[in-house]
């Protein structure tokens, strides 16, 4: 599966459009991360843990639309958006989305 | 009473020492691989040069979560009472951007990559600073790195530095 957030793989073309594909999760901070992420906000810094939390939730948010693209019969997810919203206190959603396509095999 | 203004007066200055401290080496670092990555192209551009070679590409990211520390908190809600600029929070916010994209930039050197392009840069706010709440602010930096044949040695160069 191929994934890109530009329109085109560049030397291969698009045999058939399969229309929009997601996926999301919604991820809270557990408390001992959150207490240590407490001190840090007061010496400032990486928060190590936060961001290791956030590319695991968005590589499950890139898996799920994978998964939902290879259902469909797509080989490739085109033009590929991330998008971050919080929901409520100490809860996050990563939202991936992107153009299923299937490419014509390579010439 | 006292204790408390004692305690506030402590946690400020523990901030500012710290937190500047910690920015200061931030920066030098986001300097210096700034330098050696500066080869690494990127582009806001949707489509690559039409004249290039292109052998593969692939998506590629970077992310970072910084925390801000009490003596920008406390910095950042005085300015807000009187207006203005808020400059504690945008040098913060410049170093995540940076350091986000010069992590990006090493995950398309990591694929062999000449050049990003389709940079797209999101930024969110953890907790929006709350009270009680941890203050931090995420970028996350992502774009479609491209192979091209003349990749490989310039890859080598950079990383032997």
């Amino acid at each position: 599966m191929i994934v890109s957030n530009i329109e085109i793989i560049p030397g291969r073309t698009v045999s058939k459009h399969l229309g929009m594909v997601q996926g999301n999760t919604v991820r809270a901070k557990h408390a001992g991360k959150d207490i240590m992420a407490g001190f840090k906000n007061i010496f400032g810094g990486e928060l190590k843990s936060y961001t290791e939390l956030l590319q695991e939730a968005r590589e499950e948010a890139v898996a799920r639309m994978l998964e939902q693209a290879k259902a469909i019969g797509a080989n490739a997810v085109l033009n590929v958006r991330f998008s971050t919203s919080s929901i409520a206190a100490g809860a996050a959603e990563l939202f991936a989305y992107g153009t299923a396509v299937i490419l014509a095999d390579e010439a | 009473m006292y204790y408390q203004l004692i305690l506030f007066i402590a946690l400020v200055s523990v901030g500012f020492v710290f937190g500047r401290h910690a920015e200061q080496k931030h920066f030098k670092s986001i300097l210096q691989r700034e330098q050696s990555y500066a080869a690494l192209l990127t582009f806001s551009m949707r489509f690559p040069p039409p004249e290039l070679e292109i052998r593969d590409s692939a998506l590629v990211a970077g992310n970072v979560v910084i925390s801000v520390d009490y003596f920008k908190r406390i910095a950042a809600g005085l300015r807000s009472f009187f207006g203005g600029r808020v400059a504690v929070y945008e040098s913060l916010i410049e170093r995540a951007r940076r350091e986000a994209i010069l992590r990006m930039k090493e995950a398309a050197m990591a694929q062999g990559a000449s050049m990003i392009i389709n940079v797209k840069l999101e930024t969110a706010s953890i907790s929006k600073g709350a009270e009680g709440q941890v203050g931090a602010v995420e970028v996350y930096a992502y774009g479609t790195a491209l192979v091209t044949p003349d990749t490989p040695a310039f890859t080598e160069v950079v990383l032997n530095q």
